[in-house]
């Protein structure tokens, strides 16, 4: 979805994803007897996301920082396209670079508009093509448009960071760096915020340094994770399923956590697990119908269904003893899951309500299958399935091996 | 009563203005006269003139040379400790002895006057661009510097329009208490409402009409200065709808 784009000129291709390449990076601060960051190494392949992670202290946003030069390279290099940062003047770099941080800073002085084009006003664009970009970000982050003339006094939390990763991507760079974006926001908004994200990097394929201190955010945000440990030493960088599976010292297994098999939920969709035929009956049905439906399929209840496929309830034994199914059934369809939903949320939802079954619905909320307990533990118990390709899971990133 | 202070001026022509009061009833029973204002005011406007130059010049250029001094304190911060003091013994230098010390250098008259007025306005205007600027919180500066502002550019899109509200708040104080000092100008030679006052001032109705025109001045700028705060903070005023 290029909207935009070529309507105001953009070419695309001028801003395309770049690789970051980090060459035995040192920063040690003046007066300090340790490496803040120790020659630390790492490649961040164009269009990826790559998640630095470990406790406070570790380094992780100083090595953020060492990227658009907020902190100057003891020794080392960084190569962002390959290309060496130093190259350029420190403001003209950062314009390059887009740049979230957990506290957002917005401008308070500023409209949304007028903050979201900062960096298209400091690069002397155009009024309208400003304006068309600044339009044309509202809408990529989910903000209504009447929003472009507030002051950020007047947004929450939530709009508030859209506003600052729409700022962020204005100019269109080819690197983002994230600070903790989603740090400062409450449990429920921060996981849809980092739903929309990874549908928006889906299409737009930045390559992305991403700093958190949470390794469950590392784990569903990165399509590579960098574990830092005390003084800026590089523990481990791999892929979230490797990290998972096979963590390189004590250290990454701690961090990781004891909780790692159900980590790997984390890593997965419901849409990428072989879900159970749900025995569909609609209303009118007759009842030797819906038994028959029963018994060819995984489960021991036919599930209601409205006309168009949603799904409204479970049958039980009462309500087959009548010749044609009729509304209404005791037992609501909750929970209902959405097929693109991590399978550690679906997981939580099933437990949240008490039950084994749920059905699993698309976009449009039409019935695909069901989800059980059973098939979770199944999965969990089968410990190859985490190497299933990790193509089809969150951001849509091809397997880099 | 303005005696003591001796300037040759103030004196007699107190003593003349009370005898020009004639014997009707209201001015020589000492009470407040409207007609006798109404037909006097215009004594008053050269005065009232003097004064508001007096004002406008001395804040004015009060805040060029604070703003200069808080944007390099802003810049170099070992330089704040020093300007808060020599701006606060300026400050506290009594504005008689200020005239008289200043006198021999700058002469009688306005410029005199002025002088010592800017100085006054030093210390509240600097001090007022330094915590505004201060109080712009560091993760709005992060960001700034994040995207690609430079420093000039940070000051003046940035540190600058936030620490607006601190600013005007500074300049207020400072041309509310110009017009209060400038009553004393005169001293200097300056003129302004101090010297109307002092010409007549056990004659009520003078009294009340230059003090009046004093608070008024005072009040009117202030409503000057906060509908300009307002009409460029328009940011401080929004109410979230969310």
């Amino acid at each position: 979805m290029n909207r935009t784009t070529t309507q105001t000129g953009e070419a695309a291709s001028a801003h395309e994803a770049a690789t970051l390449e980090l060459r035995s990076v040192t920063k040690r601060y003046p007066g300090a007897d340790e490496d803040a960051i120790a020659e630390l190494s790492l490649e961040v392949p164009a269009g990826d996301i790559c998640v630095l992670v470990g406790p406070s202290g570790c380094g992780k946003t100083t090595a953020m920082r060492l990227v658009n030069r907020m902190i100057s390279i003891t020794s080392g290099d960084i190569l962002l396209a390959g290309r060496s940062v130093t190259e350029l003047r420190p403001a003209e770099l950062r314009k390059r670079i887009g740049y979230v941080i957990q506290q957002i800073g917005l401008f308070p002085h500023r409209t949304i508009a007028q903050n979201i084009a900062t960096v298209p006003r400091l690069l002397d664009w155009k009024k309208e093509r400003t304006a068309a970009r600044v339009r044309e970000l509202l809408d990529l982050v989910s903000l209504p448009a009447e929003m472009a003339d507030r002051y950020p006094a007047q947004l929450s939390g939530g709009q508030r960071q859209r506003v600052g990763v729409a700022r962020a991507l204005a100019a269109d760079p080819p690197l983002m760096l994230m600070d903790e974006p989603f740090g400062a926001i409450d449990p429920i908004t921060r996981e849809r915020l980092q739903n929309e994200f990874l549908r928006l990097q889906s299409e737009l394929r930045k390559t992305i340094v991403f700093v958190t201190h949470d390794i469950d955010e590392a784990i569903k945000m990165g399509d590579r994770i960098a574990v830092l440990r005390k003084g800026g030493v590089l523990a481990q960088y791999a892929t979230p399923a490797e990290l998972l599976m096979a963590p390189a010292d004590d250290f990454v297994e701690d961090f990781v956590g004891a909780d790692r098999a159900l980590k790997r939920l984390a890593l997965l969709r419901v849409r990428d697990v072989q879900l159970w035929r749900a025995p569909l009956v609609r209303e009118g049905d007759s009842t030797a119908q819906a038994r028959e439906q029963v018994r060819t399929s995984d489960l021991p209840y036919p599930l209601l269904v409205s006309e168009d496929g949603r799904p409204l309830g479970w049958l039980s034994e009462d309500d087959l003893v009548k010749g044609r199914v009729e509304l209404p059934v005791d037992t609501a369809a909750e929970p209902v899951l959405d097929r693109d939903s991590v399978l550690r949320d679906a997981l939580a939802e099933l437990l949240e309500r008490d039950t084994q079954y749920g059905p699993v619905v698309d976009q449009r909320g039409h019935v695909v299958g069901v989800l059980s307990l059973e098939l979770i533990s199944h999965f969990l118990a089968s410990s190859d399935a985490i190497q299933a390709d990790p193509a089809d899971r969150v951001t849509d990133t091809p397997a880099l091996s | 009563m303005t005696g003591p202070i001796g300037f040759g001026g103030g004196l007699p022509l107190a003593t003349v203005l009370i005898h020009q009061r004639s014997g009707t009833t209201c001015e020589a029973a000492n009470g407040f006269c409207p007609n006798w204002i109404a037909h006097n005011f215009s004594r008053y406007e050269t005065p009232l003139l003097q004064h508001v130059v007096l004002t406008v010049v001395s804040v004015a250029i009060g805040f060029g040379i604070a703003f200069a001094l808080a944007l390099l304190a802003h810049r170099r911060r070992w330089l704040a400790g020093p300007v808060t003091g020599v701006t606060g013994v300026l400050y506290t230098i009594p504005s008689l002895s200020f005239f008289f010390v200043l006198q021999p250098i700058t002469g009688r008259g306005s410029l005199t006057a002025i002088v010592a007025l800017v100085s006054y306005t030093l210390l509240i205007i600097f001090r007022n661009v330094t915590t505004g600027l201060a109080g712009v919180a560091p993760e709005t500066r992060d960001a700034g510097r994040g995207l690609g502002l430079s420093d000039r550019q940070l000051l003046w899109k940035v540190e600058l329009p936030l620490a607006l509200p601190e600013i005007i708040a500074g300049v207020r104080v400072a041309t509310t208490t110009t017009v209060g000092l400038a009553t004393l100008a005169f001293f200097a030679g300056a003129g302004g409402l101090g010297a109307q006052i002092n010409a007549d001032p056990v004659f009520k109705s003078n009294v009340v009409v230059a003090g009046g025109l004093c608070v008024a001045l005072a009040v009117v700028l202030d409503i000057v200065l906060l509908a300009l705060q307002r009409a460029v903070t328009p940011w401080t005023r929004a109410v979230p709808t969310a």
